[in-house]
């Protein structure tokens, strides 16, 4: 479904991805792992067209979606979730999903349709929030959410696009240990009900990564170190102490 | 710069807090009907001016209160309409004020469509900045092509009729523009702002304040920023297009000063001082402004000095305007309120 090909990414002269190459298949949820720096951002910016890889290739569906940008990516099938929580901070929750859903139904130049009045938007943004168990807080504005549930949000509004393939850009940052582990069911389940076919997350949990995924593509220094499955990445000591910085016992 | 990104309230969500509005709504509206009745013909020509430029902050709150944009040179539209007027009513003979307010409307629209365009290519600072640069552009225009405008004269507005019923005759212009024609402009606005409800109620003002709230998560969410930008501008060119042209027969006469950025900035101001966080907050800027400056000028001959120690009162004690005065519920005090809004979500 996603296949990244030989990607080199330069700042400058600073080489943050080297030689990067990985497959994702549908069905898959992959966890990309690794320092402080490694590359990880950088490769979800690359792979969601925000940057254009200085060389390599990146193919989505067959289609080379190398800086198509993030409009026509979500068209395509492909959302994404940011490191930083990142809301509409005067929307309502329920507001901030019906963005994603107005523009998926291709509603968003409707300039005299009363919003209110769209009860297939409205049920479809109702269904997202009570995936995401935001449903009581449905007329609260994000801004004034719990760090947790700005998380939820933001990660929610990524779902109801519907999208083929998702981008989880540290979705369990910043919030206590106990909601990460709610958090991640919540997004398994839910990328279930909805249809999502595979799941990239970057994350720094390694209960959590090795709970959940079915593979692991591990970074060190913007060099693909290991792309394994997680038993066999918690085999190997040379990567549990290059990328999660503690040796295994 | 306190730009519309700092938001406290979001328009719709000061309405709903702001229920008792509705009965404030309807008193002002029975205010504006029986007015003629009951208040002198000087008042009554302050409140031309009023309709008329309560059309033009409409527009410009879709852009700087929905959409997050702040122009500083509006007053070009506003200019455009106004000219429009005078350029039918002496050049091409158009007598229709209706057919007046179309054209208006049109020519703001086809002058906005490259100039907006080019601007929302821009955000913050350097949209305010392109948008005052075209503005002056537009001036000099006026000024110097003096066989079109009739260069720093400007040109008269002539004689025109309202739904082909009334007119202006001679040695009554005070007593049209105070009766039909304060109907009529009266009208017009009550018409456009139900528009304007309308608009910013659809998913297309959804997606306007989503832009304004986080442009690059809108673009992730598949919300194409740079368009909604470009229609959200042409939205409010056409709305002072035709805020211009229910100006032009109050003044009689149109001339540059109408696009200088002093007006311009005068709008803005008209913006702030109302609220751009509620819809309602630019029409009470307006009438603020109007009256006040009717009041302070008759007083002493420094208005702009008084204006100013205004404006910086509100910017820094109510950046969310009167509107927001008015509305604010005392629960929620406001260093609580600014700590929390623009916060980290902006960064990435
Ligand atoms: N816009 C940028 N310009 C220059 N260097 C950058 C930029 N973004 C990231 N970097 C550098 O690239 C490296 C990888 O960053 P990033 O992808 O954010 O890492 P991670 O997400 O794995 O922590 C870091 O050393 C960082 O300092
Ligand atoms: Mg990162």
């Amino acid at each position: 479904m996603l296949r990244v090909e030989g990607v080199r990414k330069l700042y400058g002269d600073f080489c943050a991805l080297e030689e990067v190459s990985l497959e994702i298949q549908a069905g898959e949820f992959v966890s990309i792992i690794g320092p402080n720096g490694a590359g990880k951002t950088t490769l979800i910016n690359v792979v969601t067209g925000l940057l254009k890889p200085t060389s390599g290739t990146v193919h989505f569906k067959d289609r080379d979606i190398r800086g198509i940008g993030p409009v026509r990516l979500a068209k395509l099938g492909m959302a994404r979730s940011f490191q930083l929580v990142t809301i509409f901070p005067e929307l309502s929750v329920l507001e901030a999903i019906q963005v994603a859903i107005v523009s998926r139904l291709g509603r968003g130049t409707r300039l005299f349709h009363a919003l209110a009045a769209d009860r297939e938007v409205r049920d479809q943004a109702l269904e997202v929030a009570e995936l995401f168990g935001l449903q009581d807080k449905r007329d609260a504005r994000a801004r004034q959410l719990p760090q947790g549930d700005k998380k939820l949000l933001d990660v929610a509004s990524a779902f109801a696009l519907r999208p083929e393939c998702i981008l989880l850009d540290e979705p369990t940052s910043g919030v206590s240990t106990a909601e990460k582990n709610t958090i991640m069911q919540i997004v398994v389940q839910a990328s279930k009900r909805m249809g999502i076919r595979s799941i990239i997350q970057v994350e720094h949990d390694m209960d959590i990564v090795f709970g959940y995924s079915d593979r692991i593509v591990a970074l060190h220094q913007g060099k693909v170190l290991a792309d394994a499955s997680p038993a066999e990445i918690q085999a190997d000591e040379q990567v549990m102490s290059m990328v999660v910085g503690r040796p295994t016992h | 710069m306190a730009g519309p990104a700092v938001a406290q309230t979001s328009p719709r969500a000061g309405a709903r807090a702001f229920a008792p509005g509705a009965w404030v709504l309807a008193l002002a509206v029975l205010a504006v009907l029986v007015a003629p009745l009951v208040v002198s013909p000087y008042y009554l020509t302050k409140m031309l001016p009023f309709f008329a430029y309560g059309v033009v902050l409409l527009g410009l709150n879709l852009l700087v209160g929905y959409t997050g944009l702040l122009s500083f040179g509006h007053a070009l539209f506003l200019g455009v309409g106004a000219y429009t007027v005078s350029v039918a009513t002496t050049r091409l003979e158009i007598r229709s004020f209706e057919v007046i307010l179309l054209l208006a409307a049109l020519t703001a629209a086809i002058v906005a469509a490259p100039i907006g365009a080019l601007c929302v290519r821009y955000v913050k600072i350097y949209f305010g900045m392109l948008t005052l640069a075209f503005g002056m552009l537009f001036y000099s225009f006026l000024i110097k092509f003096y066989a079109v405008t009739g260069g720093d004269q400007g040109l008269r507005v002539a004689q025109h009729s309202l739904l082909g019923l009334f007119e202006a005759r001679s040695g009554e212009r005070v007593r049209f523009l105070t009766g039909q024609f304060y109907y009529y402009a009266a009208a017009v606005l009550a018409i456009l702002a139900l528009v304007m409800w309308r608009i910013v109620r659809s998913p297309f003002g959804l997606c306007l304040r989503s832009i304004r709230d986080n442009p690059e998560k809108a673009e992730y969410l598949g919300v194409s920023v740079r368009r909604h930008r470009w229609y959200a501008f042409m939205l409010s060119a056409v709305y002072a297009g035709i805020g211009g042209a229910l100006l032009g027969p109050v003044t009689g006469q149109v001339d540059p000063t109408l696009v200088y950025w002093t007006h311009s900035g005068n709008l803005v101001f008209m913006v702030l001082l109302g609220g751009f966080t509620s819809f309602f907050g630019p029409l009470l800027g307006a009438f603020v402004f109007i009256f006040l400056q009717d009041q302070i000028m008759s007083v002493v001959p420094y208005w702009r000095l008084v204006f100013g120690a205004i404006l910086a009162a509100i910017v820094i004690f109510a950046p969310t305007g009167l509107m927001g005065l008015l509305s604010q519920r005392p629960t929620l005090p406001r260093w609580a309120v600014l700590r929390q809004a623009p916060g980290p979500e902006h960064a990435n």
